[in-house]
């Protein structure tokens, strides 16, 4: 049985530790009010992107001259995964669903002999990656949401993947990230970056020679395509960076309102033990009193 | 009833700018300035630093500064996709100046042939700014 002190001592712990996650669930609410809305203000753009060269894609497809971020190296041999994490913990499965994914990719691909690379983005997965797969981590890329997430750091991280996949160091690549739907829901999404992948319905819109087979291009279509495939693979980084942030903020403000719930739970329990030990020992005492005078 | 708006749609990588039907909107592109009216022939087309004007009624309506992107236009809509994008009104003359004087110390620092294109881009985006704010 615990003493009257070391139960005083256990709640005003909980109760301090009951603070730190009630404010880290504010501050958290009030960083995912801001990542929530860049990532749905950036969802448009991305969207049109893919839209816009799917198109162009398909009108393309199969001819020699298609540049290789479009049509791939030819090869599917060394796939190279971006696993993007948070940088820090505390917020519940979110680093933890992303890596589960990410394994089960290196699982299955590694099943069918091709090699894997990874690049991770976050110090977290990094983290949880590194004891397995150590040598397959490429490098990692941190701090990508300090101070904020913006498009010159997407840029860089796509310019980088571009060189990488020049140099022949890859074939295909995927990026791993959870979309946000709401504070208690992210969706773990792999997306392809290289080559582009054509969404089937334009496919088949391309296949059935529909209007997307139409367009005239300005200045010429190698050009275009040209600048818009380097850039579409940084928009879409870009896009899944913001995802992923206002996904980490939702999941910690949902991980830390647990937190303080249950905190809540077990003060309002140890307290009910110290009032009732307290009341043992009052009564005890009396009892003591009382038999000591009767034995007088 | 036969349309007669065109879907104009202007997105930046951090917002959706605009998006509605309008009667015309120029589009300053690689080759030259566009105007998009409904049933346009289908077109994909780079966009050069300028302005875009959204014409309603015979009236210029709208003015939004572009630094740039790509323009897909299809019989019914008109989609920009910008690098950056701000209306006319909102552009900082002494902050554009500022821009192009650092972008000319730039070029003439430039080492390779991807710094010296880096700056020569700077510059062309804020001539076009200071144009686009004087006019």
């Amino acid at each position: 049985m615990a003493s009257l002190k070391d139960l005083r001592v256990r709640i005003a712990s909980v109760k301090s530790t009951q603070k730190i996650t009630s404010a880290m669930k504010m501050v958290a609410a009030a960083k995912l009010r801001r990542a929530q809305e860049q990532a749905e203000a950036s969802r448009p753009y991305a969207e049109r992107m893919a839209r816009m060269l799917g198109s162009l894609a398909a009108s393309v497809a199969g001819q020699d001259g298609a540049p290789p971020l479009l049509k791939g190296s030819g090869k599917d041999e060394v796939h190279l995964i971006v696993v993007g994490t948070a940088d820090r913990g505390l917020c519940g499965g979110f680093n933890s669903s992303i890596v589960r994914e990410a394994r089960q990719m290196i699982h299955a691909l590694g099943g069918q002999g091709k090699t894997v690379k990874l690049l991770c983005v976050g110090r977290k997965g990094r983290d949880q990656l590194r004891r397995d797969y150590g040598e397959l981590i490429v490098d990692t890329i941190e701090d990508v949401a300090k101070p904020a997430v913006t498009f010159d750091k997407a840029s860089a991280i796509a310019g980088r993947l571009t060189q990488m996949f020049q140099a022949g160091e890859f074939d295909v690549c995927t990026i791993i990230y959870a979309q946000f739907k709401s504070a208690i829901t992210q969706i773990v999404t792999p997306q392809q970056l290289i080559p582009f992948a054509v969404p089937e319905e334009q496919k088949e819109a391309a296949a059935g020679g529909g209007a997307s087979a139409a367009y005239e291009y300005e200045p010429d279509e190698e050009e275009i395509l040209a600048a818009l495939l380097p850039r579409n693979i940084a928009v879409q980084i870009f896009r899944a960076l913001l995802e992923n942030n206002a996904s980490e903020q939702g999941a910690r403000m949902t991980a830390m309102d647990s937190a303080t719930r249950n905190a809540g739970d077990m003060i309002d329990r140890l307290t009910l033990v110290y009032n009732r030990t307290r009341q043992a020992a009052i009564t005890r005492e009396l009892i003591e009193i009382i038999s000591a005078k009767e034995a007088m | 009833m036969i349309e007669t708006r065109v879907a104009f749609e202007l997105v930046s990588p951090e917002r959706l700018l605009l998006s509605e039907s309008v009667d015309m909107v120029v589009v300053p592109g690689a080759e030259g300035d566009f105007g998009v009216l409904v049933r346009h022939a289908p077109l994909v087309s780079g966009v050069r630093p300028g302005v875009i004007s959204v014409y309603n009624g015979g009236q210029v309506t709208e003015r939004i500064f572009v630094a740039g992107g790509f323009a897909e236009v299809t019989p019914s809509r008109c989609t920009v996709l910008a690098e950056q994008a701000m209306p006319v009104a909102e552009i900082d003359r002494p902050a554009a100046e500022q821009q192009l004087k650092d972008a000319r110390e730039d070029l003439a620092d430039a080492k390779d042939d991807d710094e010296r294109d880096a700056a020569a881009r700077q510059i062309a985006v804020a001539e076009a700014m200071i144009q686009a704010s004087a006019s």
